[in-house]
């Protein structure tokens, strides 16, 4: 099947204008008679939420946290792009278009990240208006830096906390609009099933985390803004709790899973210390504008960072990559670092790290300046490691970090089912193959507030309010679904613990699907996943009992969920016979390395159709045209 | 430098941890023995350990509130020997590495004490309570789609660096567990300065400090008497300067 992504057509600067002129619209005094379901209170969440209240419809909101002010989108650190030149450094909204459209490795909508690229400056206007305390310089005016992929400097930030002040500036906003009633807040919930009408999306069941009740929630449309699914790897840079679930049981329900295997590696993270490590901790990428990566020139070095010379070291971005250097994007920078490590010229435990060193900068320009710009970063740096980064470089490993595939949504962020919408990181649509610095933060917001308002009420103008009522039968089979495979997780009274099992996917993921894949270590995943889903199921050990705080039966079924999905990601990696981006097929790579992509066979989005675990699932293709940039082959020498 | 200590020395420790099955149920103190952990565990993952092993040996995992595992979502939440988060310098529990302790040290472990946050279980707390106060005003009232362009503010860099500080706040409510009154004077005094700093929060000032204390008081909450356990305990090191502006914020509330 031929998907249609439905993007408007014309001139590419006209396309999102013309799009809002065209959609329907819902009477101010007819919204109040539709009620929204947004899971998830990230970016993505907490600002769809915000707007949506505040435009008149009812919401309500779901986290699995105790607060929305918990999600993960708080640990983003570097900053969030926008278009706006002030610098006077050339940007533009088309550049950050290309940029993003380049990076991505030509496997995105264009539509969607130039309405990105487009709305990324009202997003630094409504943040600023909230009391988002951005860098300034000493004029008062905003401040700027730059990230990896981009020359040049439209990266907007908050000390290295830029990710808290969003999220906390979308909470402000969301808290206003529970103040007011317009939004109802149900914390410590978690999303299990989706409950669809006649094709349609009209209700969600969910587990209340605290007392164990499991109970429907039903609305006109679901909005699901749940991030990313990296934690498939087990060992990521995202929080514990995130997971694949909503999306998953959305996908279970027929929505179509689209290019899971865009899974990005960071290249800036703490290297693993040991076998017991629950958290691989991201450096931000911005430490890159002022660190210099390098690695010792010789095999298998002994000398500590310090005593190496100069000549000795090798500064293996700024040799490889000229005009980017130590600021090439991440697929890139994570690929070179890995080759240095398996070339035996890593260095820590195990040789697996490469060095991040401010030795120059902070002659060039003071500890103090570094201290400014980065001083939290140091500290989160030492207090893991218990070494001080201003005496000696810091070592970064590559780990899991970010999701690019999600739900498949078309233009309006909606999904193939009707009234399921898809917001962030949890949907696939403008990143492409491989995300750039700071454009998540981007993205979550751009959704939240300033498309989803647009795009819903399109799809609710043409909706009777109200189509599913709490006592239907479709709610009450959503929970016995539910309620029996609680049941199910807690009867098989096996041996081994959720983190077991958890850890053995992990590994599987890291070592077949990671950074490299082939057809082979693909075919082998594709083996070995089933086979432990099944021991999953035969010897899982949950304690405790469904009727309360149960943390362990919370990890089972996010496991559950995890060993489905891995199989459909391995599955997507194993169809895209090519590389691009963060997908690294090592079949398709140039004599120096670098990923070859096959825009003959290969352009365009991938969308799964679940059909059962013990049968494969149905393939569907989004062709995907580039009419205002022209293919070329990434660059960054 | 030694990148590489990567030796196996482990230590065995005595855990007394508080556990309470529910909110009206009565709570205990339990001991347990941490095995085979290394000073490169952090304090979770220390945990994690002993979970494993409980629930081999057929017993109830001790439930704690944990996320992001680095410091900044504020979900961790514990009171390791009468210190919440352990009582290293500007460290959450998550951050709290074992080579603080050493082999054969005793450790307690509870949960937030405090009125406003009641127990759910074992050693996770409601802190539902620090959302009401946000909700009461901690925020501008601006609509989506409705600002200005970003740069039509003039914000001098002390101001936002002032503001920045106190925007620094994690919500974690270390500073409620460590205060003798169990008050959220840090808590609500750093989202008021940030606010009232800031050209943007200026409007609704008055407004915001009235109804920010009041639902302070209303969730349980009590009041500053000074004691400053609040900066000693908080992770992100939020200035007790900002309860100084918090007060005189209400004082100019009064007067208006």
């Amino acid at each position: 099947m031929i998907l249609d992504g439905k993007s408007p057509t014309g001139p590419i600067e006209n396309t999102w204008d013309k799009h809002r002129f065209d959609m329907k619209l819902v009477n101010p005094s007819n919204k109040r008679k539709y009620k929204v379901l947004v899971v998830g209170t990230g970016l993505a969440g907490a600002s769809a939420a915000a707007s949506l209240g505040e435009l008149g419809y009812n919401v309500e909101t779901f986290c699995y946290q105790d607060s929305p002010r918990r999600a993960h989108s708080i640990a983003a650190q570097g900053g969030i792009n926008a278009a706006k030149n002030y610098p006077n450094d050339g940007d533009s909204i088309r550049r950050l278009f290309y940029d993003t459209v380049k990076g991505g490795d030509f496997r995105a909508r264009e539509a969607d990240v130039w309405r990105l690229a487009q709305v990324s400056n009202n997003i630094i206007d409504q943040c600023a208006a909230q009391g988002v305390p951005f860098a300034r310089d000493y004029g008062g005016y905003l401040d700027n830096r730059s990230f990896g992929g981009a020359q040049v400097s439209r990266t907007f930030y908050a000390r290295g906390l830029t990710g808290q002040q969003l999220l906390l500036g979308a909470y402000s906003a969301l808290s206003r609009q529970i103040k007011l009633g317009t939004v109802k807040l149900y914390p410590r919930t978690e999303m299990l099933d989706l409950i669809l009408v006649d094709g349609e999306a009209k209700g969600i069941t969910i587990r209340d985390l605290v007392t164990g009740k499991i109970r429907t929630h039903v609305g006109d449309a679901v909005v699901l803004c749940t991030g990313g699914y990296i934690n498939v790897y087990n060992l990521s840079t995202n929080a514990r709790g995130c997971s694949a679930t909503a999306i998953w049981k959305a996908c279970k329900k027929g929505a179509y899973m689209a290019n899971p295997c865009y899974t990005q590696i960071h290249p800036t993270c703490i290297p693993q210390a040991g076998d017991y490590q629950s958290k691989l901790t991201l450096m931000s990428e911005s430490l890159r504008n002022d660190g210099r990566i390098w690695v010792p020139r010789k095999q298998n070095e002994t000398r500590s960072a310090n005593e190496i010379p100069e000549e000795d070291r090798d500064y293996y971005l700024e040799r490889k990559y000229p005009s980017f250097g130590n600021l090439a994007p991440r697929d890139i920078s994570s690929r070179a670092a890995k080759e240095q490590c398996d070339d035996g010229r890593g260095v820590g435990p195990g040789g697996r790290g490469v060095y991040l060193d401010f030795r120059d900068s902070i002659k060039r320009l003071s500890e103090d300046v570094i201290r400014e710009r980065y001083g939290n970063l140091f500290e989160m740096y030492e207090r893991i490691t218990d070494e001080d980064g201003y005496k000696v470089p810091m070592r970064i490993y590559p780990a899991p970090h970010y999701a690019m595939g999600g739900l498949w949504v078309d233009y309006n962020c909606m999904s193939n089912l009707p009234g399921l919408f898809v917001l962030g990181e949890a949907n696939f649509s403008v990143h492409g193959a491989n995300r750039l610095g700071a454009s998540a933060l981007m993205q979550g917001l751009a959704d939240g507030y300033f498309v989803i308002p647009y795009t819903i009420a399109d799809y609710l103008a043409q909706t009777t309010p109200g189509m599913l009522k709490e006592d239907a039968a479709e709610c009450k089979a959503s929970m016995d679904e539910v309620g029996g495979s609680v049941e199910k997780l807690l009867s098989i009274g096996g041996k081994r613990t959720p983190a077991e099992f958890m850890r053995e996917l992990g590994a599987i993921m890291w070592e077949y699907a990671g950074m490299a894949r082939s057809a082979e270590s693909l075919g082998q995943a594709i083996e070995k996943i089933p086979v432990l889903r099944e021991e999953f199921w035969e010897d899982l050990k949950v304690s405790g009992t469904g009727s309360e705080l149960n943390q362990q039966l919370e990890n089972a079924g996010r496991v559950a969920d995890f060993l489905e999905f891995g199989e459909m990601l391995c599955r997507d990696a194993l169809n895209r016979d090519e590389s691009c981006g963060a997908h690294f097929r090592v079949e398709h790579q140039t004599g120096e390395g670098e990923a070859e992509r096959d825009d003959e066979n290969f352009s365009y989005s991938a969308a799964w159709e679940y059909k059962g675990n013990s049968n494969e699932p149905e393939l569907h293709k989004e062709p995907l045209t580039f009419e205002n940039i022209h293919y070329a082959v990434r660059s960054y020498k | 430098m030694s990148p590489s200590n990567n030796d196996h020395r482990t230590m065995t420790l005595k855990l007394i941890v508080w556990r309470q099955k529910g909110p009206n149920e009565p709570g205990r103190f339990e001991t347990y023995l941490a095995r085979e952990i290394t000073e490169h565990h952090s304090f979770l993952e220390m945990l994690d350990v002993v979970n494993e092993d409980l629930i081999k040996e057929g017993k109830e995992p001790i439930v704690y509130d944990h996320d992001c595992r680095e410091g900044i979502c504020g979900t961790c939440s514990q009171v390791i020997n009468g210190l919440p988060h352990g009582g290293q310098t500007r460290t959450t529990v998550c951050q709290l590495h074992m080579r603080k302790f050493k082999d054969g040290d005793t450790i307690y472990i509870e949960p937030w004490r405090a009125k406003a946050f009641p127990i759910l279980k074992d050693l996770v707390v409601d802190r539902g309570a620090l959302d009401k106060i946000i909700q009461a005003g901690g925020y501008t009232s601006v609509r989506t789609g409705a600002a200005a362009d970003g740069n039509s503010i003039l914000i001098s860099k002390e101001k936002a660096d002032y503001a920045m500080d106190a925007a620094e706040c994690i919500g974690c409510g270390a500073c409620v567990a460590a205060c003798p009154n169990g008050a959220a004077m840090l808590f609500t005094g750093a989202k008021v300065s940030q606010l009232a700093e800031l050209p943007q929060g200026k409007v609704e000032a008055v407004e915001r400090v009235n109804s920010m204390l009041g639902a302070m008081q209303e969730c349980g909450f009590g009041n500053c008497t000074n004691h400053y356990e609040c900066q000693a305990a908080c992770p992100k090191g939020i200035d007790v300067k900002f309860i100084a502006r918090l007060n005189r914020e209400y004082l100019k509330a009064l007067v208006f």
